[in-house]
């Protein structure tokens, strides 16, 4: 009797725990992110942590050496040639990410202000050239950017010039162009739902107040945008940095990146801890640079008022 | 003993408004139409609102007085006819260039902005010297008690204080004419009576000329010099509040303002002003002829408001009764509805009783006497 009375009450507070346990909000919320969670730290979190570590030793031949070291960052940081290299990575990001952010907001612009009932089927529109391979987009301004290409035998066709020009293809300019219009669809769609929340009565109240169409973009339509403008920045110039694929396409010898000096140093050249020691330097910049992208354009945000 | 003072009833109902106004138009609005393909969302309206007046556009959703408000602010253009303002046609004048500043429903605040930044949107393309700007937005935002709260972000503010943000931001424009589309419907009752007290208070004493639509008819009631009733599209009646609400042109816009009693009646005679008309339930009746009277048969509508027919307690008596019987009550905490069953009328009367003499204690299915003064019953067309 006494047993029973005295087992029964614990039991059941566990049971409720648990199911308050189970019912609770945070333990929902990490079930439901768990399985992403796995994946990330097994395949993102760990290996980034093994790179880290590879920076810090050094190779010989095929044996690595774990004793600490800061060499790999002191070649990384004062080599002339990866500190070129990565100067031109953060140069056409830059680059890339500017002029996408510019040609992208109009397009955003007129889907949202101006789309009318269409505005799905522009998205959609937007995203058919997805439905190839980044390959075979490279390789077509490849076919657009050459010697025989299109836009030579265009130009000579109109008596503009009169031999093929060498300039178009095998630089960082190539690789700026291409870059630009690959990401272009990554950049509308943020900057598309920003402006899509951007309440159309602001604007009329700003009319009202005697903005001409242009003050009143700059000074509401604009501003209010920002967030859209910020990720838009962010997505294209983050992976643009570490762009290999382009580069060796499209680059030639002047549009080298630093993500092809990386991967020379963990094939052909086999030194995994330089190699490792440039990626954590091209990391790290990237996310100075990232910081000083919000805080820049904020500023922005903050003068137009 | 003091001598007491001596109010002295008003002879006639007819409506007097409290102020002077002037009779010069600032807003003429002529044979106005505005069409979405064959929906016509106004059909040829004309009005004249006068300058320094405080005038409402009252109807139903989708009667086209938004439409209306923002053809006269420049958002939307007329299809045919044409919008004056202070003398000057409005055709082909973007809203930016327009002397009418709006108080939009949503308050349209810039979230991006503070308070002061707000207010002074409009002012800071005048480039204003040596601190004017400063000071007519403090002006502002004394005007809608809003003293101190110039640095508080939009994200801060209540509901109430939006709303005084979105005034000063458009009182602080000198415009000719303030445009209000529904500007207290976002507010509770409480706030909302509140602020009909300040926004009239406001009009006055800045004197601009105040264009409110509404669907609310007691705020209209309260707060306008003349009020505009409209209908699909429509202007059923332009009138001073006193005369819509007593001399409705029709049934709909008697039954938009309020409650009615709707009587048919026969017509006997019709002469210059006036006309005599056969009722079931109130007899002979000689009433004023609207001046919207059109004649359709011989038939035609008396209205009588509820609180125009008085409950005769005991022996009391009155030169003009109906007699009836209550068949229900529906108490409202001031007043009672009493629905009063007469012989003869196809509807049953509805009675609005004070609750003073104890209308809120009368029994269903008591044997009741109304009296009424025959001035109360309005002729009207269908």
């Amino acid at each position: 009797m006494t047993a029973a009375v005295e087992g029964s009450p614990p039991l059941r507070m566990t049971r409720a725990r648990r199911n308050a346990l189970l019912q609770s909000e945070p333990v929902q919320g990490f079930a439901l992110i768990s399985p992403t969670f796995l994946y990330a730290l097994i395949l993102l979190v760990l290996p980034i942590l093994v790179v880290i570590a590879h920076s810090f030793w050094t190779q010989h031949y095929l044996t690595i050496d774990r004793t600490f070291t800061l060499e790999n960052y002191r070649v990384a940081l004062t080599e002339p040639i990866y500190r070129d290299l990565l100067w031109r990575s953060l140069y056409i990001s830059l680059t890339v990410s500017l002029f996408t952010v510019i040609l992208a907001y109009p397009i955003a612009y007129f889907i949202s202000f101006h789309g009318g009932r269409h505005k799905s089927l522009w998205l959609f529109l937007i995203t058919i050239p997805f439905w190839t391979s980044y390959l075979l987009r490279v390789m077509s301004w490849k076919v657009i950017l050459g010697y025989n290409g299109v836009l030579n035998s265009g130009l000579m066709g109109l008596g503009i010039i009169d031999e093929p020009s060498t300039a178009l293809l095998y630089n960082s300019s190539a690789v700026i162009i291409t870059l630009t219009h690959a990401w272009a669809a990554f950049a509308i769609l943020p900057i598309f739902v920003s402006l899509e929340k951007v309440d159309r009565t602001l604007v009329e109240a700003a009319t009202d107040l005697g903005d001409g169409p242009l003050r009143s973009f700059l000074r509401v339509t604009l501003p209010l945008s920002a967030p859209g403008v910020i990720s838009a920045a962010l997505i294209v110039m983050i992976p643009t940095v570490g762009d290999y694929v382009t580069p060796k396409l499209v680059g030639g010898k002047d549009g080298v990146m630093i993500a092809n000096a990386i991967q020379a140093q963990f094939g052909k050249a086999a030194n995994w801890p330089l190699g490792a020691a440039l990626s954590v330097t091209t990391m790290l910049i990237v996310t100075l640079m990232a910081g000083a992208t919000v805080l820049i354009i904020r500023a922005l945000q903050r003068l137009a008022r | 003993m003091p001598e007491q003072p001596q109010i002295e009833r008003p002879q006639s109902d007819r409506a007097q408004s409290d102020r002077a106004q002037s009779d010069r138009a600032m807003i003429e609005i002529r044979n106005v139409t505005r069409s979405y393909g064959s929906f016509k969302a106004l059909d040829d309206a004309s009005l004249t609102i006068r300058e320094g007046e405080f005038f409402s556009l009252l109807g139903p959703s989708g009667c086209g007085k938004t439409t209306l408000l923002r053809m006269i602010a420049g958002f939307d253009n007329p299809t045919s006819g044409s919008i004056a303002v202070g003398g000057q046609p409005m055709e082909g004048i973007p809203a930016n260039r327009r002397p009418t500043n709006m108080v939009f429903q949503s308050y349209a605040i810039f979230p991006h902005l503070n308070v002061e930044q707000n207010v002074a949107y409009g002012l800071k393309r005048l480039k204003l010297q040596g601190g004017e700007e400063k000071r007519r937005v403090e002006e502002a935002l004394a005007q809608v008690s809003l003293t101190g709260l110039g640095k508080r972000l939009a994200t801060e503010l209540s509901g109430g204080q939006r709303q005084r943000v979105a005034l000063a931001r458009a009182l602080v424009m000198r415009p000719k004419v303030l445009l209000l589309d529904e500007p207290l419907s976002a507010l509770d009752k409480k706030l909302r009576e509140q602020m009909q007290v300040e926004l009239r208070r406001l009009q006055q004493a800045v004197g601009i000329t105040f264009v409110l639509v509404t669907h609310d008819q007691y705020e209209a009631l309260a707060m306008s010099d003349r009020i505009a009733v409209m209908f699909g599209g429509r202007i059923a009646q332009v009138a001073s509040p006193k005369e819509i609400y007593q001399r409705p042109v029709n049934r709909q816009v008697a039954d938009f303002l309020g409650g009615m009693n709707f009587v048919k009646a026969e017509i006997v005679e019709e002469n210059g002003a006036s006309l005599i008309v056969d009722t079931l339930g109130f007899g002979r009746v000689k009433t004023d002829k609207p001046k919207a009277f059109v004649r359709n048969g011989g038939a035609a509508t008396l209205g009588i408001r509820p609180e125009r027919l008085r409950v005769l307690w005991d022996n009391a008596t009155a030169k003009f009764e109906v007699a009836g019987k209550v068949v229900e009550r529906h108490y409202f905490g001031e007043i009672t509805h009493l629905i009063v069953e007469i012989p003869g009328l196809e509807k049953p009367l509805s009675v609005t009783e004070t609750n003073d003499f104890g209308a809120d204690d009368i029994p269903v299915g008591t044997p009741i006497r109304l009296a009424y003064d025959p001035e109360a019953l309005v002729a009207m067309g269908d």
